[in-house]
């Protein structure tokens, strides 16, 4: 709708649709994404303690949700969710201290946070199959 | 009031978007290191009881220690994703309704979160 509002019409810097898509930009959004993912996935830690609090009866029930194949891929992406947030946290935390701003250092912590993310993803769930 | 002396870099100072400068930012960072050590217990709890029935869960999960735990996840995994999401709606919410709501709706949602899971783990701990 064209507006005649100067604020309508002021020139804007070039913003996310100028560049083109690159590791770190993915790995910025992919901390936001897993963070907001989790926000509601710790509804699921909740359920399970509430569950768990409630009594044998529930607990059984909602332990069958968790276990049937649905539950376990939400629990395997919730799982791959807080690893990946995780490792990009700590990427974060050796970004503040001023360290791996460079490009190929950090491009080495993004390939080295996925990698780690999938692999305790991948270790969690296999140590919980023993387990069980 | 009673600030005709500062410069305006000493008023701006400590004002963000959200008037509170820095604390936000430090909190952050501060839940997101307890965050780390307090993911890994309960990914740990989670293999170990993986599959385990009812009186065991209830058993492991009742230790004091573990309750404990529990508690310090849920309080730190909860304060660390509300002002996690109060930047989040922060950067994308601009309507003079919509920003105030969903930024006291994400308090609300928190705070309930965090009072449900304290009663669970309560009641858990205490074996009522
Ligand atoms: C496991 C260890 C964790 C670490 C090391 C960590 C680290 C961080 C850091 C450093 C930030 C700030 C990012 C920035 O300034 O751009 C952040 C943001 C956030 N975290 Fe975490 N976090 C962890 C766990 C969690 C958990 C369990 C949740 C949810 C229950 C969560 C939810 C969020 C949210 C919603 C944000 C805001 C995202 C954004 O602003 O882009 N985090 N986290």
């Amino acid at each position: 709708m064209a507006s005649t509002d100067l604020r309508d019409r002021r020139p804007l810097s070039p913003h996310l649709q100028v560049y083109r898509p690159n590791l770190t930009m993915m790995m910025s959004i992919l901390h936001r994404i897993t963070g907001a993912a989790l926000y509601f996935a710790l509804l699921l830690g909740i359920w399970w303690l509430v569950a768990l609090a409630s009594g044998p009866e529930y607990f059984t029930f909602v332990n069958g949700i968790f276990g049937s194949w649905f539950g376990l891929l939400i629990l395997f992406g919730a799982t791959y969710a807080l690893f990946h947030h995780m490792m990009g946290g700590i990427r974060h935390l050796i970004w503040d201290t001023g360290r791996a701003f460079a490009i190929p250092a950090a491009e080495h912590m993004a390939w080295m946070s996925l990698a780690l993310a999938a692999g305790l993803t991948v270790l969690v769930f296999v140590a919980g199959w023993l387990a069980a | 009031m009673g600030r005709g002396f500062q410069t305006p870099l000493r008023r701006a100072r400590g004002s963000g978007s959200a008037h509170e400068g820095t604390s936000h930012f430090l909190a952050q960072r501060v839940t997101a290191v307890f965050s780390i050590l307090l993911a890994a217990f309960v990914m740990v709890l989670a293999v170990l009881l993986a599959g385990s029935d009812y009186e065991t869960a209830r058993a492991v999960a009742g230790n004091p220690f573990v309750a404990a735990g529990l508690l310090a996840a849920a309080a730190t995994f909860v304060y660390h994703m509300m002002i996690g999401m109060q930047v989040i709606i922060e950067d994308y919410v601009h309507g003079a309704l919509a920003r105030p709501l969903l930024l006291a709706a994400n308090v609300l949602f928190c705070g309930l979160v965090f009072i449900l899971s304290a009663l669970a783990i309560a009641k858990i701990a205490f074996g009522a």
